[in-house]
């Protein structure tokens, strides 16, 4: 049985791995070619001369900080260094942005980085905290020197409690490390998304992430129930609660849960877990309309209910370019404007089998759909959940660069930012299929059940002309509709410009002030976020 | 060209993806409430005799797809009809266990009442492993055997089938009947499309015993006990000697 589990993993289960470690495996191809340092590609942005320059001496200390429990430094100041062991810190995976910074340094424990952080204020030397680094808005990485804090090796699992569901444990964790722990003892973490093989459970708290199932399993802000945080002065805040309801006082770890490393650095977290699902079923649709799309959905909310899992969009484009650029099974023969993935999950599979065999029928006889599939096992549900989670690395294999936006918006004109920025694009005589146009395609996919869109636009390479087209226009547009200018993946470097489309100037402007409380130095995360 | 009668051989196994845990008894793999479905080979099976159809047509006369077991297995027949398999059969065994010698017997009386002339079986069950049913099967009923097949193709009366061997690929060719055993290379099954699985849930299936096809079924083998595999360690890669170096402190091991 062994034997042959291996044997066919090569085939099917690439699948897998693909799905868990599409951001590590990305990465080392995207270091073939270095993108330019951000200070060049945005020379506005000027290195603020308040934050010292790092020296030997700094690094020294550094080095002490981590001398009994261990830990490790990458030090550029010296010339034996490789400077190319700093090029993962210095670079996101979008390969959008590059920093300088000399180094790195990854603590053991919360002590080591309590210190770090008291010592790195009294300099005024500048910080970036960095987990995973597969952030999508180029917030994990230094614009120019800071420090990166690498979370990488604080990744213990503390505990867990089965009968509460409820898990403690260090930032650094894995998310699929968490996953898998939890697996065994038949619960799961909330949370799932696309990078789930290199991404760290702090660096989604510390942006809230959303994820495939929020839908079903709610938000990190409310699944988790404690952290410990490290202030920039050094101060350690212990929040580490595993009760499910306490209010006394203010809930300050819901200033961390999304800050970005803005106010501090998570070390710990609590989280509580759902039970695993016994049964789950993926089924997925062609549909021939995005009106067709909204009325499924309303189907599915009222035939599944309580089991309705997970409900993403992709539009047709998206679908092609998985075609191109991977070798994944195409479910349905024919071509449809849109697909829709439906995904249940339950604790008894007749029960969910008859409800969604129910549904079905339902949106089959009304012409809901026209076509769709339904996976008959783990393999097949596993590709067809890679017709979406694959889009990602396909945009990125289309061209050599992509833009993307991560919105909320209304569900009625969800896809109608899709259709308009290729309309702009198009008119602009920026897409087309000749290497004179910088633009090959736009592509519309995401969690509808969220009323969150990720709009892509695929590039030749990356070009003002085509930034200047697409921004501020589509955050306008998104601000015309009150949507949210990013919906999960936060503001970072990025975004920063753009909060005003989304944020009130009286909300700003006592974020900042929050902000001068929590580090009056300002040596947290500097050029980013607010 | 003789007309083609194709009979599918298909077993229900636990799901393949899914980590099987041995029951407390330590008597087999505890199956209670875990997903079962269609053997992996046996899929691609069902997948090539659709093929065949598709490609050879009016050649093609029948195809028919069994299993010997529980009620439940009913599922993947009608998974198969969905598909594109013309008439499906269950032969009902209740819960006893199936030996392969069992089931070739069984088979063997199948393609005599069916009077098939290529039969098409996964090469192995992913629980058991054993790789003997298609062999058991093609040396009773006298037929030429392709076991592990990586291509099938028809010349004339002919069936050429290519083989994945060590060391490369062997094509062998012989006139029907005969039987084909699928490797993991011969083709990637399709999803069965909702509406076809719709209608499928409502179509006739046919049912049978052992007795009906005249071969009561007689366990020989009896299992002493099963237990896990001595768990393996963890192998770290390493690119090179810097790294090496690396990875051991990081391990603290220097």
């Amino acid at each position: 049985m062994l034997f042959l589990r291996k044997e066919v993993f090569t085939q099917v289960g690439r699948f897998a791995a693909v799905n868990a470690n599409a951001s590590t495996k990305f990465c080392s191809l995207r270091f073939a070619h270095k993108p330019s340092f951000t200070a060049d590609s945005y020379p506005s942005l000027q290195r603020d001369s308040r934050y010292a320059t790092l020296n030997q001496a700094d690094v020294d200390f550094l080095k002490s900080i981590l001398k009994t429990e261990g830990g490790s430094i990458v030090n550029g100041l010296d010339q034996s260094t490789d400077p190319s062991d700093l090029d993962a810190f210095n670079t996101d995976w979008t390969h959008k942005y590059r920093g300088k910074t000399e180094v790195a340094i990854k603590p053991k424990t919360t002590q080591q980085v309590s210190q770090i952080l008291k010592y790195c204020n009294s300099r005024k030397l500048a910080v970036v905290p960095q987990g995973g680094n597969t952030g999508l808005v180029g917030g994990s990485i230094p614009v120019f020197d800071e420090i990166v804090l690498n979370l990488g090796l604080m990744n213990k699992i503390h505990s867990f409690d089965e009968l509460s569901g409820v898990l403690s444990l260090d930032a650094g964790v894995i998310l699929e490390n968490a996953d898998s722990f939890l697996a065994e003892k038949d619960h799961m973490f909330p949370l799932d998304l696309g990078a789930k093989g290199s991404c760290q459970v702090g660096g989604c708290a510390a942006t809230a992430a959303g994820g495939l199932r929020l839908l079903r399993y709610g938000s990190l802000r409310g699944t988790i129930l404690g952290i410990e945080a490290v202030l920039p002065d050094g101060t350690i805040l212990d929040n580490m609660v595993t009760l499910r309801k306490d209010n006394t006082g203010l809930d300050l770890k819901q200033l961390f849960i999304g800050s970005e490393g803005y106010l501090g650095i998570i070390t710990r977290l609590t989280v509580i877990c759902p039970r695993r699902p016994r049964s789950t079923n993926v089924a997925f649709f062609g549909v021939s309309s995005y009106e067709n799309v909204l009325k499924a959905f309303s189907e599915s909310k009222a035939y599944l209910t309580e089991i309705l899992s997970a409900f993403e969009l992709m539009d047709n484009t998206s679908q092609r370019l998985v075609d191109a650029h991977s070798s994944t099974q195409r479910p349905l023969e024919d071509e449809h404007p849109f697909y829709v993935l439906l995904e249940t999950q339950g604790s008894n599979k007749e029960h969910d089998e008859q409800k969604l065999n129910a549904l079905i029928e339902h949106l089959i006889e009304d012409e809901v759909i026209t076509d769709g599939v339904i996976a008959q096992d783990e393999s097949q549900l596993r590709v067809l959940w890679e017709r979406r989670e694959g889009i990602t690395e396909c945009l990125a294999k289309a061209g050599s660069g992509v833009y993307k936006y991560d919105v909320s918006l209304p569900l009625k004109v969800l896809y109608d930012l899709v259709n308009d920025t290729k309309q702009r694009l198009t008119d602009l005589k920026l897409l087309g299929e000749s290497s004179d146009h910088p633009v090959i395609d736009v592509v519309g996919f995401g969690h509808m059940g969220d009323g969150n869109l990720h709009l892509n636009i695929a590039v030749r390479k990356y070009d003002k002309r085509v930034e200047k087209a697409l921004q501020p226009w589509v955050f306008e547009w998104v601000a015309s509709h009150r949507g949210s200018i990013s919906a999960e993946h936060g503001l970072g470097l990025l975004k920063k410009p753009y909060i005003g489309y989304s944020k009130s100037p009286e909300m700003i402007s006592l974020m900042k002030i929050l902000k001068n409380v929590f580090d009056p130095n300002g040596i947290m995360l500097p050029y980013k976020y607010v | 060209m003789s007309k083609l009668r194709v009979l599918v051989g298909v077993k229900r196994t636990l799901d393949y993806m899914l980590k099987p845990r041995i029951n407390p008894a330590k008597t087999g793999v505890d199956l209670a409430g875990q997903k079962m479905s269609i053997n992996p080979f046996c899929d691609i099976a069902v997948e090539e005799a659709i093929r065949i159809k598709e490609t050879q047509k009016d050649r093609v006369e029948d195809t028919l797809v069994v299993t010997a077991g529980p009620s439940a297995s009913e599922q993947i027949l009608r998974q198969s009809l969905a598909k594109g398999i013309q008439r499906a059969s269950l032969i009902d065994v209740g819960n006893k266990e199936l030996e392969p010698l069992s089931v070739a017997k069984l088979l063997k009386a199948t393609v005599e009442k069916e009077k098939s002339n290529l039969v098409i079986l996964g090469k192995q069950a992913i629980d058991d492993d054993a790789h003997q049913t298609g062999g058991m099967l093609a040396a009773m009923l006298g037929w030429p055997q392709f076991t592990s097949a990586s291509k099938v193709a028809f010349e004339g009366d002919k069936v050429v089938v290519t083989r994945e061997i060590d060391g490369g690929a062997e094509t062998l060719s012989s006139p029907l009947p005969a039987v084909i055993t699928t490797d993991l290379r011969l083709n990637v099954p399709r999803f069965a499309n909702l509406a076809k699985v719709m209608k499928a849930r409502k179509a006739p299936l046919g049912k049978l015993t052992p007795e009906d096809l005249g071969v009561p079924i007689e366990n020989r083998l009896q299992t002493l006990s099963v237990e896990e595999p001595v768990s393996k360690r963890q192998s770290i890669m390493v690119k090179n000697v810097d790294e090496f170096v690396k990875t051991l402190k990081e391990l603290k091991a220097l």
